[in-house]
């Protein structure tokens, strides 16, 4: 057991790209956690897709030992954040865990809006912030200017901020200096009855679920009977582990340290993140306030291509969320697409990455309906639905009024690119806030959005506008009333479900007309005229059509080659196996991705 | 059972925009030279085996490349070897492929070929307007086919072919019904017109792919091939297959071999075959290395017709002139790999195939052949395709209606 004043819980929250993983690296390799010949680069970021885009999506954690300058043995517990804000959530949860908290900024980038959204929730929580001002060496830095604005913007004294270099290995050393002398050590009884808040879990198919915990009071040891305090759960303690980063065994965990353990417990749902642990002889009266359960804001469906694969489909789903509380699914049935999932996700990127990991990790082929959020539909009999099903929407007549989630936007700038960004708010349903300046050249531009209309493309509207140097950050404020009308795509004359959408009446026409002229282009040719309509109710708001296949042969058999002639008849069997009919029109399955990337403005 | 004889001539003077065959421009005289020497090697390794030695050849196909392209006595050597080595029918149809840029004005080349035995000839003509031979990449003008089959006619053939094309980038309805019109007043016993298919690769499909490609609308290639067929069947010529017209008794018979799905054999680089071996392919020849069990596909189906036994295979050769020449060299047999036919690919073969045929599929010689009639193989397919007005029954066939010709592809698929 380590003595509490020689323990310090912290983590780094930093924008995406600005050098939090490479940081954490380095002080691993500093302390001697691993040997340089063991570091695997940016060692948190276990997921190949972490590491593939640079990104870290799951809560990671370490425990490092610092002999520091007072002569004294330190005990570090870096829990590493992910940077995007689909996954503000887990930050919330490492925040909860810590005393303070390294900002870290690019020298030469300064603070973006992901970066504030991060510090403001650090200083909710009371924690101890250090601003490290990273890749000082880089010829474009300018770190008094990057000062400036961090003691202007967020009004921290920036005089203890240290500068660094990843990369070059710079300021390492003071870093862990500052993180023992600002940073207060935890506090907590350890005689007290044990109190230890979950903040994450993963399923080891030997070892059942790990429990990622940290101990605020009180003290647990290998063999204690656990009780979880909101399911009423109890286990005995198997194993006990730090993180060093791997699961390294102890005996016992005290108030202030983090760690995990291991129960045999066989069921995900028994480890509810932001539940307190205690224990079962000697329970703690109150649990620990918990953590808001991350609620999914985008959903769509999900489709295996092949029918067969619907039974694959699920277990990869159960699988991914034994890891990823936040990911929901229930199946649906679609008439165009056959069974399926309705998927919950906390945001594009969060349903991108779920999406990526089906297809690579469980090597499933999969068909992505358009993405929608919910909407509360108020009937005229005086009842509330909640819609995110497009397929569930009521009938027009039965509809008093739609309100739809929106957002606060925060979108930090150039000041040069406010116009363009402006517009693209302007032509997004936005409706201006305000506008401060962070300085003389940069802006924080403030929007109230409908979280629908930053679903497609928001993102790369916004960094194509602003050559790439606007960043964004938003939160969920609330519901509105907004005009939302069902818009429904009839192939052949038949409505196909899967190609529905919900979208503003003004954008409706337009829209329509970009989605069907799309679809013009998607949807192969067939034997007879297929006729595109996109329509609200009854009334046709665009048309398109597919002309008949006039020809489909090949001139020439290429002499004896009758291997290579069957070859591609196979090969052209086996493209429209992949594709669904709906009625007598085969629909590609580039098709039903074609609502999410229509642009009104494609010709 | 009688068979036919493909050889491959690899060489061309020049390669055109839509080629994807196998041919290498720029090889010298004495590189056909050795070419032909290694294809004389070839029929002499094959003449020994019993698969072939007993059978009766039925047609021989010298096509390429430009087999027009080999000096006159290097064509004389490959005729001549085929008729020493090989049991050739006495009727038998022997054509040799032609460009008309490469027969010489004198006829010496030509008269070397009918005089080894060739009696049947086929000219890549294309297209009369030398703007659009030029767009194709053809080293010959209009003027050049009418020199090359007078010349065809003096060396004494009286069968000859002519290569067309529709569809073309620039060609126009008017264009392609004065081709066929000039085709016909040379008095052609055979004309062969193919609409331009962009092979993945080739100069112009990459060209199209890249925008800088226009070819004729939809409708008006619909035009040209109507047209070409309406002038082309009041001039007495059959249409008997997909893009395949000709005077009544010129059919090719070396062609109808394919679509019959009856037996040939390949030789020449990258030419493939169709065989009922007695032994496994790699028995074949010589054992060499690379060509074991493992590259031969299929092979586990073994069951064939009644009565028939042996087992079925499509092999073909090493692609490359050199990679070929050099096997043959070394005394071996230069297939490359091959696959086992079970007997239900070779329905699905014998359907799709014959279904290029506008006589279409007898069900009477498929029963025959397989012991089974069409339908109890087929049935729903058949059923859904002559709903979809695709194909039709007629006088104890299965063949494509008028519909089915111009959407042959969705029959065929139906089959594999």
């Amino acid at each position: 057991m380590v003595d509490q004043k020689h323990i310090r819980n912290f983590c780094i929250i930093a924008h995406i790209d600005h050098g939090k993983s490479t940081l954490a690296d380095r002080l691993i390799e500093f302390t001697g956690v691993l040997t340089q010949r063991e570091m695997e680069d940016q060692v948190l970021d276990n997921m190949d897709l972490e590491r593939e885009r640079g990104i870290t999506i799951k809560a990671q954690s370490v425990r490092m030992e610092y002999a520091a300058d007072d002569g004294q043995q330190y005990v570090l517990n870096l829990i590493d954040t992910p940077g995007h804000v689909d996954f503000t959530y887990e930050v919330s949860r490492a925040l909860a865990g810590c005393e303070g908290a390294l900002l870290v900024v690019d020298a030469s980038q300064g603070i973006e809006a992901q970066t504030l959204a991060n510090v403001y929730m650090a200083l909710e929580h009371d924690l101890e912030i250090i601003p490290v001002i990273n890749k000082i060496d880089l010829p474009s830095a300018d770190p008094e200017k990057v000062k400036q604005e961090i003691e202007e913007v967020i009004g921290l004294d920036t005089s203890i901020a240290i500068m660094a270099s990843a990369k070059a290995g710079i300021g390492m050393k003071e870093i862990l200096e500052a993180v023992v002398n600002f940073i207060p050590p935890p506090q907590g009884d350890r005689r007290a009855p044990l109190r230890a808040l979950i903040y994450d879990s993963f399923y080891d198919s030997y070892k059942g679920v790990i429990t990622y915990f940290r101990v605020f009071e009180g003290t647990v040891r290998k063999g204690d009977r656990i009780r979880f305090m909101a399911t009423g759960k109890e286990f005995i303690v198997d194993e006990l582990y730090v993180f060093r980063p791997g699961l390294t065994p102890v005996e016992e965990l005290a108030a202030g340290e983090v760690g995990a353990l291991a129960a045999t417990i066989k069921e995900v749902k028994n480890v509810r993140v932001g539940d307190t642990i205690t224990l079962a002889e000697n329970p703690a009266p109150e649990p620990l306030p918990g953590y808001r359960r991350a609620t999914p804001m985008v959903f769509t469906g999900l489709y295996p291509v092949e029918s067969n694969d619907y039974g694959r489909l699920r277990e990869a789903l159960e699988k991914l969320q034994l890891n990823d509380a936040s990911l929901s699914f229930e199946p649906e049935t679609s008439e165009a697409l056959g069974l399926g999932f309705r998927c919950g996700f906390l945001g594009l990127l969060h349903m991108d990455i779920i999406q990526e990991r089906l297809e690579r990790e469980f090597d499933l082929a999969l068909i992505t309906t358009a993405p929608n959020v919910i909407y509360r539909v108020n009937l005229t009999s005086g009842e509330q639905m909640m819609i995110e099903n497009p397929a569930d929407w009521p009938d027009p007549s039965h509809i008093a009024s739609v309100e739809e989630p929106v957002i606060k936007a925060s979108i930090i700038t150039p000041s040069e690119y406010v116009g363009p960004l402006m517009e693209l708010c302007q032509d997004r349903r936005g409706t201006f806030l305000n506008m401060e300046y962070l300085n003389e050249k940069r802006v924080n531009l403030h929007y109230k959005l409908p979280l629908s209309e930053i679903m497609y493309d928001f993102f790369d509207q916004l960094k194509t506008r602003s050559r790439g140097y606007a960043s964004f950050d938003y939160e969920v404020t609330g519901y509105e009333q907004a005009d939302m009308v069902k818009m429904d795509i009839l192939l052949n004359g038949e409505s196909v479900d899967a190609l529905s959408s919900i979208v503003h009446r003004e954008k409706a026409q337009k829209l329509g007309r970009a989605l069907v002229r799309k679809l013009r282009k998607l949807i192969p040719r067939h034997m007879f005229e297929v006729p595109i309509q996109a329509a609200v109710g009854n009334k046709i708001l665009a048309r398109e059509n597919i002309a008949p296949l006039r020809k489909d042969v090949l001139a020439k058999c290429y002499g004896g080659d009758v291997t290579r002639k069957r070859k591609l008849l196979e090969k052209q069997k086996e493209g429209k196996k992949r594709m669904k009919a709906v009625g007598s029109v085969e629909i590609p399955q580039e098709a039903f991705m074609a609502v999410l990337s229509t642009n009104p403005d494609d010709d | 059972m009688p068979i036919g004889l493909y050889v491959h001539i690899p060489y061309c003077q020049h390669k055109c925009g839509y080629c994807d065959f196998n041919s290498h421009a720029g090889a010298d005289r004495t590189e056909q030279a050795r070419y032909v020497d290694a294809l004389l090697l070839e029929m002499e390794l094959w003449a020994a085996r019993p698969e072939v030695a007993g059978e009766q050849v039925i047609a021989v196909f010298v096509g390429g490349g430009t087999p027009t392209l080999l000096e006159g006595e290097q064509l004389s050597r490959v005729l001549t070897g085929i008729r020493q080595r090989f049991n050739l029918a006495p009727d038998a149809e022997v054509t040799i492929e032609g460009n008309p840029g490469t027969v010489d004005v004198e006829g010496e080349k030509l008269q070397r070929a009918f005089d080894a035995g060739a009696n049947r000839i086929s000219l890549g003509v294309q297209a009369r307007q030398r703007h659009l031979l030029e767009r194709l990449g053809r080293i010959h003008d209009a003027l050049q086919v009418e020199e090359a089959v007078a010349a065809a006619r003096r060396a004494g053939f009286t069968n000859i072919n002519l290569d067309l094309m529709y569809g073309l980038p620039g060609q126009t309805p008017a264009d392609f019904r004065e081709t066929v019109a000039w085709a016909l007043s040379l008095d052609p016993t055979h004309i062969s017109a193919y609409s331009l298919i962009l092979e993945e690769g080739t100069p112009f499909y990459l060209a199209f792919e890249a925008g800088r490609l226009h070819l004729p609308p939809e409708e008006a290639e619909e035009q040209m091939f109507r047209e070409g067929k309406a002038l082309l069947e009041a001039a007495g010529f059959e249409h008997y297959e997909i893009s395949n017209y000709a005077r009544p008794g010129h059919w090719c018979r070396h062609n109808l071999i394919y679509w019959r799905n009856e037996h040939y054999l390949g030789l020449g680089c990258g030419a493939h075959s169709f065989l009922r071996l007695a032994a496994p392919l790699e028995n074949l020849g010589a054992p060499r290395p690379g060509l074991t069990a493992s590259r031969v596909q299929g092979g586990s189906e073994v069951e064939t017709a009644p009565g028939r036994p042996g087992q079925h295979y499509r092999f073909w050769n090493l692609k490359h002139p050199g990679t070929y020449r050099a096997a043959l060299e070394r005394g071996v047999l230069p297939v490359e790999a091959g696959e086992a036919v079970g007997r239900r690919q070779e329905m699905a073969e014998t359907m799709f195939m014959g279904l290029r045929l506008l006589e279409g599929v007898s069900d009477h010689r498929f029963a025959a052949r397989f012991g089974v009639s069409i339908s109890a193989v087929y049935g729903a397919e058949v059923e859904r395709l002559q709903r979809q007005g695709l194909v039709e029954w007629e006088g104890g066939a299965l063949r494509l209606t008028p519909r089915g010709l111009r959407l042959a592809n969705l029959v065929w698929e139906a089959f594999v």
